[in-house]
């Protein structure tokens, strides 16, 4: 581990992992951003606990207990917190459920014909409670900087990173700002 | 010769009878706004288009212009006061853009994106609003209504049908329509009225036209809301 390296933690809440993907495609840029950085917890590394980072970047956003342990977490780890992607920064589309009753929308995905379990709601001690509404990561910690999309381009997601390495105040161009 | 105010130190013609966004817009001057539409009477109500004249912020849509105002705009304290009023509309529905029909064609979106929007900021109030699919050609999806009464004055104007109102106060606003039933496919709306598409946000939506145009082509993917309504280019 090279003590000079900004070292990174990346996870995914309620979310899609679309904006790992998206991190993914900022493609041959990531032989040059390996070189300035190193990954903590991530998908990319399995690395199961978050410890002491420089950025920590969130995608998804909190719809069950684990959630808010995995992000205080985060927050407690890293110097610099990112939202990433519209369900970190608003619930996103897991919070089109936030209208629905639990137990209804439960009935809907396992017991319903077609459902995932055959009749049956997984009720295992191992699964984290759910909670009645999606929230938004900053309802639940401070965030420190927001990169909103559904996901982030690649390119988006490069230049905030840059901006952020470099020791700018991330902007994007008018193109890499979208909320969908 | 015509009368003349000043936008952010620029001079703008305008004639008697016009309000300042109206001078504004003939003379291609970008002042945000959401509930302002050209082809209807201003209702003043979403303040993005406040400004500040001779000292006093108003609202630009139904203040008159008047000879030799002095009319700041594109400042960063009102930029910083719409940008808030922007987060509140955004937290006070249901704005997901990623599953809405609207999205790259929205106003409220593009606003935002103008503004320079990050994040909505303020916690979420999640209202419980309904959906009305009950006619056959027009969807009515309350979670998205920003409340510019838009649709309500181009029925009322335009159509000649008040098919559309506000009805209750503050956040228990609540847009309803002018049926028996108190749904959309009970009054006498037709796909072609004007209210139908006048929403600028996703709020009214045709239906079977859903996504039609690729991410990447639709109006705010390349072209801010500014050069979209002044007819401007890349700058």
């Amino acid at each position: 581990m090279s003590e000079n390296k900004v070292r990174i933690a990346t996870c995914s809440l309620a979310g899609c992992f679309g904006c790992h993907m998206s991190l993914l495609d900022i493609d041959e840029r990531l032989f040059g951003l390996i070189e300035l950085v190193e990954f903590d917890r991530s998908p990319l590394t399995d690395i199961k606990r978050c410890g002491p980072c420089d950025i920590g970047i969130v995608e998804g956003g909190v719809c069950n207990a684990e959630n808010v342990h995995v992000l205080k977490e985060f927050r407690k780890n890293c110097k610099v917190l990112v939202a990433i992607g519209a369900c970190a920064i608003n619930g996103g589309v897991p919070a089109m459920r936030n209208n629905i009753d639990l137990w209804d929308c439960f009935q809907e995905v396992y017991c319903y014909e077609g459902g995932l379990e055959c009749g049956q709601i997984p009720n295992d001690p191992e699964l984290p409670l759910p909670f009645d509404k999606v929230h938004p990561i900053s309802e639940v910690v401070k965030v420190d900087y927001f990169l909103p999309g559904c996901p982030p381009s690649g390119d988006a997601i490069w230049k905030f990173l840059t901006d952020l390495l470099n020791g700018r105040e991330p902007k994007l161009d008018y193109e890499m700002l979208h909320f969908d | 010769m015509s009368k003349t105010i000043t936008i952010d130190g620029l001079a703008v013609p305008f004639q008697e009878g016009q309000t300042i966004m109206d001078a504004a817009l003939a003379s291609g001057v970008y002042i945000p706004h959401l509930c302002h539409n050209p082809e209807f009477k201003p209702h003043g109500s979403c303040k993005l288009c406040t400004v500040n004249v001779n000292g006093r912020n108003v609202a630009s849509c139904t203040m008159p212009a008047v000879e030799g105002q002095q009319v700041l705009s594109d400042i960063a304290e009102l930029n910083a006061d719409r940008l808030a009023l922007t987060q509140m509309l955004f937290v006070e529905g249901n704005h997901l853009c990623p599953a809405c029909e609207k999205t790259g064609n929205c106003q409220l979106q593009a606003v935002a994106y103008y503004l320079g929007m990050m994040s909505p900021h303020y916690n979420h109030f999640y209202p419980q609003r309904e959906a009305d699919a009950s006619h056959p050609d027009v969807m009515l999806d309350r979670n998205r209504c920003i409340y510019c009464e838009l649709c309500v004055r181009a029925s009322r104007e335009v159509d000649g049908k008040n098919v559309f109102g506000l009805s209750g106060r503050g956040i228990k606003t609540l847009l309803v329509v002018n049926s028996a039933s108190g749904l959309l496919g009970d009054t006498d709306l037709a796909v072609t009225d004007k209210a139908a598409h006048v929403c600028p946000t996703g709020a009214i939506l045709i239906k079977r036209h859903g996504y039609a145009v690729p991410i990447g082509q639709r109006v705010f993917d390349h072209i801010t809301i500014k050069d979209v309504q002044t007819g401007g280019g890349d700058e």
